[in-house]
């Protein structure tokens, strides 16, 4: 078979047939894989709240509620144990990241002490500002079991009591920046 | 030339990574560890065999001028069915080679293949092609993942095999140029021998 002329209706031709297929069948494994990818982030969000609330016994995930901030919505979970409030994973978020978004997971205590924390999202930059995770180094252990209403969140250049990341201060300052919104959203939902 | 010689010449000779020097970007992000130089190796196999395939089947169909586009809508479909296979059933891998799953659309090696081989041969050849260009890529992330991962972290495949922390140095950006380094010479070196 010889080569198809480049003509002005075979090039529009061939391109709309071949996007058609294409997305056709990008559009069946969309569908194919929609159960299974929202089942390995459900389990990774349950994941994630074990990690940074203490033992419980309920579904936090049923008993979500959320409050809408400037920059989205944040996400609690209320970690229950014989029906006892034990602690409070709060899915907190800041658009200051150095690559934008960084998604958290903060377990805050009854009292807001703060738990532990797990990174849920982040597109920081890899052997930097990606220390912000737990497995690549010890930041974000520093706030375990610290108070913010007796800690400053921010980092020491500031005039805080954070020690930033060496060569990533930028996402230093969003991670405390996402940990402070989580937690003054908590505090303003407790009160009401 | 036989199918054999086809397959067996993206190992060594034609290595796309080694010899040829495509798609270091990737190549050199990736390789800090074994299991994530496996996972990128193999998507990066089946997304060569798949578009070569396709671009064979298709190459009389393409008008020449827009042969380009049409060959990276088939390659991005295929990488897009890759990311989406894997978020669903190997969240694991996923999260660990993130941006680099997306970014097999623009390797050099997937539509240099395209352009420069499966646009001109027929279907067994270049399905022959893909595989073995897949399977040296594979072969040197692997072959750059155990140097860099052995000598900074200690371990292999995660398992470790010395109690400390290995030279940190192997598992940044500047370690991954220095063993790529020597081992497109010692390639070089066993290349020209057979000459």
């Amino acid at each position: 078979m010889s080569k198809k002329p480049s003509t002005f209706f075979n090039m529009v031709g061939t391109l709309f047939i071949i996007s058609f297929f294409s997305s056709a069948a990008l559009g069946f494994v969309y569908e194919m894989t929609k159960g299974p990818i929202a089942k390995a982030t459900l389990e990774k969000k349950i994941k994630a709240i074990q990690e940074v609330v203490p033992a419980f016994d309920n579904h936090p995930l049923d008993e979500v509620y959320s409050v809408d901030i400037d920059e989205g919505t944040l996400f609690f979970y209320p970690a229950k144990k014989n029906n006892k409030l034990v602690g409070t994973a709060v899915e907190t978020l800041t658009t200051k990241g150095f690559s934008g978004i960084i998604k958290l997971m903060v377990g805050l205590l009854p009292d807001g002490t703060i738990n532990n924390i797990v990174v849920v999202e982040t597109h920081e930059t890899p052997g930097l500002g990606d220390k912000i995770k737990k497995e690549k180094s010890d930041f974000s252990k520093q706030f375990t079991g610290k108070n913010p209403s007796l800690f400053t969140l921010k980092v020491k250049k500031d005039g805080g009591s954070v020690d930033a990341i060496t060569a990533a201060t930028i996402s230093s300052r969003a991670f405390c920046d996402a940990v402070i919104k989580g937690y003054q959203a908590y505090k303003k939902e407790v009160r009401k | 030339m036989n199918q054999w010689q086809n397959l067996i010449k993206g190992l060594i000779k034609e290595n796309p990574v080694f010899v040829l020097i495509l798609g270091t970007c990737p190549t050199l992000a990736v390789t800090t560890s074994v299991a994530n130089a496996l996972g990128m190796g193999l998507s990066t196999t089946f997304v060569l065999v798949t578009s070569n395939l396709a671009i064979s089947a298709l190459k009389d169909f393409i008008p020449d001028k827009v042969r380009i586009p049409c060959f990276i809508v088939v390659i991005a479909s295929f990488v897009t069915i890759v990311d989406l296979v894997m978020a669903g059933y190997c969240q694991v891998i996923h999260a660990q080679l993130g941006i680099f799953i997306p970014l097999i659309v623009v390797n050099c090696i997937v539509l240099g293949r395209a352009e420069a081989f499966a646009a001109k041969n027929g279907l067994w050849s270049s399905t022959v092609d893909g595989l073995g260009m897949g399977l040296g890529f594979t072969f040197a992330l692997l072959v750059l993942s155990a140097i860099r991962e052995a000598l900074g972290s200690g371990s292999f495949l995660g398992h470790k095999f010395i109690h400390s922390d290995g030279i940190l140095f192997f598992i940044l950006a500047p370690g991954a140029f220095i063993v790529f380094g020597y081992v497109i010479a010692i390639i070089n070196r066993m290349n020209r021998g057979t000459k």
